[in-house]
């Protein structure tokens, strides 16, 4: 219907070259083009945070950018958390240990939105987790639950540091 | 009995998949030649349909169909009453469903008129536009108050008002009773509308495959077996031509147990008529028009004490609004009007409830289910009686609750489950006087508060009791196997939203068999696996598919004993079922695994003896006789503040009793993530409707759920465990109790932190700007008060 637009992205170490039409959502590219489906949208209005994902290592909600505004980025996406084997991602460990998801479907959102959280702030206090949760949204577990998670794996991960 | 997994904190089978983002959901599948379904949806809450240009639209590349009512022929007409109205005497009930596609009238703004199948979404939604209804506005009926005005409008033209139903249920004599009364206490109650905004929205995908003659839908529906019993019914094929699959699903909380959506009903005769795969996905804007909502209820009550605190008896009157058609029946206002009675003993009740019909979204049970009003009612009303008599709000409630030696006790009404509302079991004073302990209620009113007054800041106190009626019938099954790699499969007909039940239900097995509870391999949803069932609702899973997993867990344990006990030639007396094996008590390592015990059970050779089966399988099913009452008690301490009047929990306690306790972790769980949705209800989740029926706060911007900073800074919960007597695992369900009490404690506890600015609350949602209103009326009244003095 529109001119494509070419496109190069590299995600979770994998590049991938496309032409997309300039108003394919993130979103959907990554969903329905890639067959990446481990993100979410749960709100297309960037509300939930459910579609977060990494781009060059910040958290961004793909619902609200086209395709081809990452042209050139390198993403991450829930995939590539913990791509080999059976170990989780400490983090997703600590949401596993912790009864830190019911249904799920939030859960992607949230691990993505963490994940560079904790790499800026190492030791964050709970009113900082919870500043930093309510921008995504979870209706099953009341969240108290995924708090518990963002501890235990804030402080395994500075235990590993502290080792030499 | 000492138990391995049963009543322990087992960490999820699940999580792994749902952490990696591997499990299935239902936009996850994608399947060859797939076409998209778009919807168009009435913009105006009541108006006549006329013409529908589809010419733009089937000019558009890529579109494929599009269909009205008038394509659908005969299919097009009003879907199943999904639940009959209970035997009450005088019983008024006026059953009207909607078409898969509007005729004639749309009844609210959501209501599909008409759908698009093209090759993608955004064609389809691009072609949906393109689409011009012709339509003649009609005046909405919106207020609930007005609507049975006789010169309302009609939401349907053929009734003579827009009453949907009319009941009224009595124990004793109320009129009587409170002649007897030192005091009456009479208040109307409003509780509104709200969504219940599972995180994933709706979907179907139908696959109608010309070749095998069988159609297969994917649906997020709670009810898989149920949807394909009667899509078959529906489209005159066999059940067994039907395949439902609920996959994951991403919350459900009541409006995917609705049955039939449009939708649901739309795209597998779209798949049979193009013979091709189609797929529709709601999306947010849809999910808040176009998914059942619940809780509008305007409740005219009363209740007669004595001094000393005893309650003689309740009367309630109240209105509920079922929206534009009522598939579900009368579940919703039968909840309510049970669960007002609460943990009390109330000798005398009358109460009398209208459905109305409005021009707003189909109102369907959401988590809680009718039976938030209740509590709120009751409890509002013991709180407004304490203080008329000057008694402890705590005193009045543990001077009528049931007692522990009145069980089962007969409430000399009629359940939703059509039984008479006896509660099974119970023991609430101890679970009241431990959230008592728990919140610290003497030190709080003693110092605390009046402490924290001196320094400028609002606290206050709430402390509620609930019920809620739950594990009800009819029946669900479960079918067990040892799988010749020594694993277990276990199928139910019970789809999972997020409760866990690969987990539980994996516990139950494993207790029996002996294996580990991770070697328990949980099928749930699929009607290929599981043929009989109902659905994931009411409370009801660990209860009723609990009790049958139980079930056919021991059966197959007495094939594996007894097979066991063939070859080993031992007494069966002798033999222990531990680590995957069975084995000679006492020594783990002797006897036979159950992958070899599985090999023998279905030999190649050899015969089967009559009497017996191949396998070590079994099915069982559990129908409970009626349901079990759960119970507790929740407190919390708030902290008003002053001048936005926004309202932050410090401290909230939950004393719960379901019954024996499967899994402690995922019960939390459960009562955690209700204690949210209550929280959003009581505090600012509202629905808001204009005077035309259209809802203002359609999105997630304007609609707020809570998140994480509105949860309380301390939160306890502790398990009192009164098993029910009516299944042999003695459990009560647990999925809604979180939900239910948070309004009416929510209430009391700001009205103690506002107690000097003198407020009432009686509706509730209550958003800061509503109790800052609140606030400034009363300082108003008192104004003018002091005046005329």
């Amino acid at each position: 219907m529109s001119q494509l637009v070419d496109i190069t992205i590299t995600i979770n170490g994998k590049t991938h070259s496309d032409s997309v039409e300039p108003r394919l959502l993130l979103s959907d590219y990554l969903r329905h083009g890639l067959g990446l489906t481990g993100t979410h949208v749960g709100c297309e209005h960037g509300v939930c945070g459910a579609c977060t994902v990494m781009v060059d290592g910040e958290a961004i909600r793909s619902c609200l950018l086209f395709a081809v505004q990452v042209d050139g980025c390198a993403l991450t996406t829930v995939e590539g958390l913990a791509p080999t084997g059976d170990e989780l991602h400490p983090l997703q460990a600590a949401f596993h240990e912790t009864h830190g998801l019911q249904c799920g479907f939030c859960t992607p959102g949230f691990l993505m939105t963490l994940v560079p959280f904790l790499d800026h702030n190492p030791d964050p206090d709970d009113d900082e987790i919870r500043a930093l949760l309510s921008g995504n949204l979870c209706r099953c577990t009341g969240y108290l639950k995924i708090i518990e998670a963002v501890k235990l794996a804030a402080t395994r991960r500075r235990e590993q540091r502290v080792k030499p | 009995m000492e138990t391995r997994y049963i009543g322990r904190p087992v960490r999820r089978n699940e999580d792994a998949r749902l952490l990696r983002g591997q499990a299935l959901f239902i936009d996850d599948v994608d399947l060859p030649g797939m076409l998209h379904v778009a919807f168009v949806r009435s913009i105006e809450a009541h108006s006549r349909i006329g013409d529908i240009d589809c010419s733009l639209a089937r000019e558009r590349d890529g579109v494929i169909a599009i269909y009205t009512a008038r394509d659908l022929g005969d299919y097009c007409k009003p879907g199943p009453l999904l639940v009959p109205p209970p035997p009450i005497d005088g019983l008024v009930f006026h059953s009207r469903t909607h078409h898969p596609l509007a005729v004639d009238k749309a009844r609210y703004v959501g209501e599909p008129i008409a759908v698009v199948v093209a090759e993608s979404r955004y064609i389809a939604e691009d072609a949906a536009a393109d689409i011009d209804v012709d339509i003649e506005s009609l005046d909405p009926v919106v207020d609930l108050a007005t609507a049975l005005d006789p010169s309302a409008p009609r939401v349907h033209d053929d009734l003579e008002s827009n009453l949907a139903a009319h009941v009224v249920q009595e124990k004793g004599n109320y009129e009587e009773a409170r002649q007897n009364a030192d005091v009456i206490i009479e208040r109307r109650f409003v509780c509104d509308r709200g969504a219940s905004a599972a995180l994933e929205n709706r979907g179907v995908i139908a696959h109608w495959d010309d070749r095998s003659q069988t159609l297969k839908v994917w649906d997020t529906t709670q009810a898989p077996i149920p949807i394909r019993n009667g899509l078959a019914a529906m489209l005159g094929l066999s059940e067994s031509q039907v395949h439902v699959i609920a996959p994951f699903i991403g919350g459900g909380f009541g409006p995917k147990m609705m049955m039939f959506y449009p939708e649901e009903v739309l795209l597998p005769w779209i798949s049979r008529r193009l013979g091709r795969p189609v797929k529709w996905i709601e999306d947010r804007e849809e999910n808040f028009v176009a998914t059942t909502q619940e809780r509008l209820q305007v409740h005219d009550a009363a209740i007669a004490v004595t001094r000393d605190g005893r309650v003689l008896g309740v009367r309630d009157e109240f209105l509920h609004d079922t929206g534009a058609y009522d598939p579900y029946g009368l579940t919703l206002p039968i909840n309510s009007q049970c669960t007002v009675l609460g943990c009390y003993d109330v000798p005398n009740y009358y109460s009398e409830f209208k459905a109305v019909f409005t021009n707003k979204t189909i109102v369907t049970p959401y988590r809680g289910a009718g039976r938030p009003q209740g509590i709120f009612v009751m409890e509002r009303l013991l709180d407004l009686a304490a203080k008329e008599i000057g008694m402890d709000r705590v005193e009045i409630r543990k001077r009528n609750l049931i007692p522990p030696d009145a069980f089962p006790h007969d409430n000399e009404i009629i359940y939703q489950d059509f039984a008479p509302l006896t509660y099974d079991s119970g023991n609430y004073a101890p679970a009241l006087e431990r959230a008592v302990e728990m919140i610290g209620y003497g030190e709080f009113l003693g110092k605390k508060q009046s402490e924290s007054r001196q320094q400028g800041k609002l606290l206050g106190l709430g402390i509620v009791t609930y019920v809620e009626g739950t594990g009800i019938g009819p029946y669900e099954g479960a079918r067990v196997r040892v799988e010749p790699s020594g694993t277990v499969t276990l199928a139910t007909g019970m789809g999972t939203q997020g409760q866990g039940h690969f987990t539980t239900f994996a516990q139950l097995v494993a207790e029996l068999l002996g294996v580990d509870v991770k070697d328990v391999r949980v099928v749930t949803g699929d009607t290929r696996e599981m043929h009989w069932g109902t659905g994931t609702f009411a409370s009801r899973g660990a209860v009723v598919a609990g009790n049958a997993c139980h079930a056919a867990a021991q059966q197959v344990r007495k094939k594996i004993l007894a097979l066991a006990s063939d070859h080993l030639e031992a007494d069966q007396a002798d033999l222990e079922l531990s680590r995957g094996r069975v084995a000679i008590k006492g020594v783990p390592d002797s006897g036979i695994s159950l992958a070899e015990l599985a090999v023998l059970a279905n030999p190649l050779r050899g015969a089967v003896s009559p009497g017996t089966e191949p396998g070590l399988e079994a099915s069982s099913y559990f129908g409970p006789r009626s349901g079990t009452t759960a119970s507790g008690v929740h407190a919390m301490i708030v902290e008003v503040d002053p001048d936005t009047f926004d309202v932050a929990i410090r401290r909230y306690v939950a004393v719960h009793d379901c019954g024996k306790v499967i899994n402690p972790l995922i019960l939390e769980g459960q009562i955690q993530g209700g204690v949210a949705q209550g929280i959003g209800n009581a505090f600012y989740e509202q629905l808001v409707y204009d005077d035309d029926g259209q809802l203002l706060n359609a999105s997630f911007m304007d609609y707020l759920v809570p998140t994480a900073s509105d949860m309380p800074d301390e939160f306890v919960i502790e398990h009192v465990e009164t098993p029910s007597p009516l299944n042999p695992l003695g459990v009560k369900g647990a999925g809604e109790a979180g939900t239910i009490p948070v309004a009416a404690l929510f209430a009391q506890a700001v009205e103690d932190a506002l107690s000097e600015q003198g407020v009432e609350i009686c509706q509730t949602p209550m958003s800061p700007s509503q109790l800052f209103e609140l606030v400034r009326k009363a300082a108003q009244q008192k104004a003018q008060g002091g005046d005329e003095r």
